[in-house]
């Protein structure tokens, strides 16, 4: 059962995707990422699987790229880090519009700005709340080890396919570059055209006389029309809302307070939670998997039984406004958060807990 | 012995009324409508008997509007 | 004497030598009296009519007065963002490479927005076929400087003629194209007359008939007219059209089979 592997995170990622039967890998290289591109290029899936790997002349191509492979109902992903993803925000719009599936990796670096090339958390509102313009959500997954790196591109892709809407893979520079053994899972043979024509017969796969012609667009001009289709987006989300919302809760079974964080910094918590417990607080851990859908009601069901909240981010505070709206402000949520690249450590956020929440 | 004779039929409808098939015509059959369309425009339409049926108006024609018809007929001396 | 031969006689099945090419959706065109996409369109319609590629063939179309072509070609069609096609027809090229594969843009998406995905689809050699229909102005947003807008041509945002000092030099980006090393075919037609109807067709069908090659991008622009943003009537934009954008934008082949064409 799978073949373990000692990696780093984004190779992890390159490696899902070969197996889990990618037809088009287009990206353009940006640090802390760019190991995709090379691992793909190294790999040459091209010569094995027939995957399309293209190095493309910016994000705002590559974006596009994924765009035109996603509408001829073929399994396709970009990958980027944060200033690159800004400029791929048209485009993810027209993903979303046209409702295609897609996958997409953001490995966050610091911002604003070209700001830094380390780890940062710092566009949770860019890929929880849209990004670009209209009325849309992307299904967010924060890995918060090099194992679901691996595991989340699968599960990306089927989601993608099961909504027809791009999925974003929320990692930070940390997971990407640190090295952890990793289970892959076994490969999936990539899909035959007779097997995409009838899993998307909305695809533009060629006209053939049996069935109208298929046409990708986000254009609507009449704006009842228009209403509609945004109602038909709204339902989509409503139904994500309901059916996948993901999270872990670590040491919450007796715990008086817990912390709220995803990725890099869940991963600190957990240390956070042994040093608060050897000085005698009860202490546990939420983890969203889902930003998008956030898991509110666990979490609202969670805080009922606890005191207080911290939530930890490597941002300036982002994530705390949706634990804000799942609790409804019923009991003490603070936050604590690094940014510009500043990895918090398990001593200061535990500090932070005790001095803001417990103590406070 | 052989001569081509033609015609054409214009979709009234769809004629925009841009008159590029006016001036294309070798033999000046084309002419505008004095009444409108249903759009409002003066639609092309064959004003003699002197088609060839060469399609020139149909291949400018913008909205493909343009339906030609070409037979070879005996004319005796 | 001549026989009396009437219009039912000459207006049978047998004799009907030219139609709309049922291709083309039966539904009105949205562009303008006398606007030259129409013709651009049908073209290409009945070259793949003639190929017989209906169920092979993938259509682009970005933003401008072209946005709604798939509500008219009766083929597979996405709609770009502006300025993206060549980056759309890339993937999907690459992705299912035995389809035939062609971006319809005009002169602001793909020689403005578009200019990066132009030119790297061209430099790379994607093996699709492009379709550029050059009028000199942005059309859909009402008559603005294009990229292509010539020297003194008055627009709504040059509404005194393009000052080359102040607003830049039109840019000729079939040339420059031209002499990447991924074109293999490119061509400069225009639909306004006949003859030139016939020659665009011609260039269209070389251009698809390329894909079979796989030795680049197949380039067809097309200068059209724009009566509408040049405030003229369809008959007198085609004169202007001749007067103005041949001499600037000269007709003619510039590279075939992945030779330049040496002017003479």
């Amino acid at each position: 059962m799978g073949e373990l592997r000692l990696m780093k995170g984004n190779e992890a990622i390159a490696e899902a995707a070969i197996r889990a039967g990618c037809d088009g890998y287009f990206g353009y290289p940006i640090t802390p990422q760019s190991e995709i591109l090379e691992y793909l290029m190294a790999e040459k899936p091209y010569e094995k699987t027939g995957m399309v790997v293209l190095q493309a002349e910016s994000e705002v191509a590559s974006i596009n790229m994924v765009y035109g492979g996603a509408g001829a109902g073929k399994m396709v992903m970009t990958t980027s880090s944060s200033p690159g993803v800004s400029l791929m925000q048209e485009g993810i719009s027209y993903i979303a519009g046209a409702e295609l599936p897609a996958l997409l990796v953001n490995i966050n670096r610091g911002g604003p700005g070209l700001g830094t090339i380390q780890p940062s958390q710092a566009d949770y509102w860019q890929s929880t709340k849209g990004g670009g313009h209209g009325d849309y959500h992307l299904l967010v997954l924060a890995p918060a080890s090099v194992q679901e790196m691996s595991d989340f591109v699968k599960l990306g892709f089927d989601l993608a396919f099961k909504y027809r809407n791009p999925v974003i893979i929320h990692s930070d520079g940390a997971i990407g570059q640190m090295m952890e053994k990793v289970v892959l899972f076994d490969p999936i043979p990539r899909r035959t055209d007779d097997e995409i024509k009838k899993q998307c017969p909305w695809a533009t796969v060629g006209k053939t006389p049996d069935r109208k012609r298929s046409i990708i667009t986000s254009l609507e001009l009449d704006p009842g029309k228009q209403e509609q289709v945004n109602l038909r987006l709204q339902a989509k989300y409503r139904k994500m809302e309901a059916e996948e919302v993901r999270y872990e809760e670590i040491a919450c079974d007796d715990a008086e307070y817990i912390f709220v964080a995803f990725g890099t910094s869940a991963r600190i918590c957990q240390k956070s939670i042994e040093l608060a417990r050897a000085k005698g607080y009860k202490v546990g851990l939420f983890r969203p998997i889902t930003l998008y859908p956030f898991p509110v009601n666990p979490l609202r069901e969670l805080s009922t039984k606890i005191k207080g909240i911290l939530v930890v981010e490597m941002n300036a505070g982002q994530m705390i406004e949706d634990v804000k709206l799942a609790v409804s402000c019923s009991l003490k949520v603070e936050h604590y958060g690094r940014f510009g690249g500043i990895i918090p450590t398990p001593e200061e956020v535990t500090e932070n807990l005790i001095s803001k929440v417990i103590g406070g | 012995m052989a001569k081509v004779v033609g015609d054409i039929a214009v979709n009234i409808e769809r004629c925009k009324g841009c008159e590029v098939c006016v001036g294309v015509c070798p033999q000046q059959v084309i002419g505008m409508s004095v009444e409108v369309n249903g759009k409002g425009y003066h639609y092309a339409g064959p004003v003699n008997d002197k088609c060839t049926g060469c399609e020139n108006c149909a291949l400018v024609c913008p909205d493909g509007c343009i339906t030609v018809y070409r037979m070879k007929v005996e004319v005796e001396q | 004497m001549e026989k009396t031969i009437n219009k039912e006689q000459i207006r049978k099945p047998e004799n009907l030598v030219y139609r709309r090419t049922p291709l083309l959706v039966d539904v009105p065109l949205s562009y303008c009296p006398g606007c030259g996409h129409g013709t651009a369109h049908r073209m290409i319609m009945e070259v793949i009519e003639e190929m017989g590629i209906q169920q092979d063939t993938i259509g682009i179309a970005p933003v401008g007065c072209s946005v709604l072509a798939y509500d008219f070609l009766d083929i597979d069609m996405q709609q770009a963002a502006h300025g993206r096609a060549p980056a759309l027809a890339t993937a999907i090229k690459r992705l299912w490479p035995d389809k035939f594969v062609f971006t319809y843009q005009g002169d602001g998406d793909l020689a403005a927005i578009g200019t990066a995905e132009t030119i790297h689809a061209c430099n790379r050699g994607e093996h699709f076929t492009m379709i550029f229909v050059n009028n000199g102005i942005y059309g859909m947003t009402g008559g603005q400087m294009a990229p292509t807008t010539l020297p003194h041509m008055r627009s709504s945002t040059s509404p005194y003629g393009r000052d080359v000092e102040i607003m830049g030099f039109p840019l000729k980006m079939t040339e420059l194209i031209t002499h990447l090393p991924g074109t293999y075919y490119v061509t400069r037609q225009s639909v306004h007359t006949p003859a030139n109807v016939r020659k665009t067709k011609k260039a269209i069908r070389k251009a698809f008939e390329n894909q079979k090659l796989k030795k680049g991008i197949s380039f067809v622009e097309i200068v059209s007219n724009c009566n509408s943003g040049w405030k003229m009537n369809a008959v007198q934009a085609n004169k202007w059209m001749e007067e103005n954008m041949f001499p600037f934008y000269p007709l003619g082949d510039l590279k075939v089979d992945g030779q330049i064409v040496e002017k003479k």
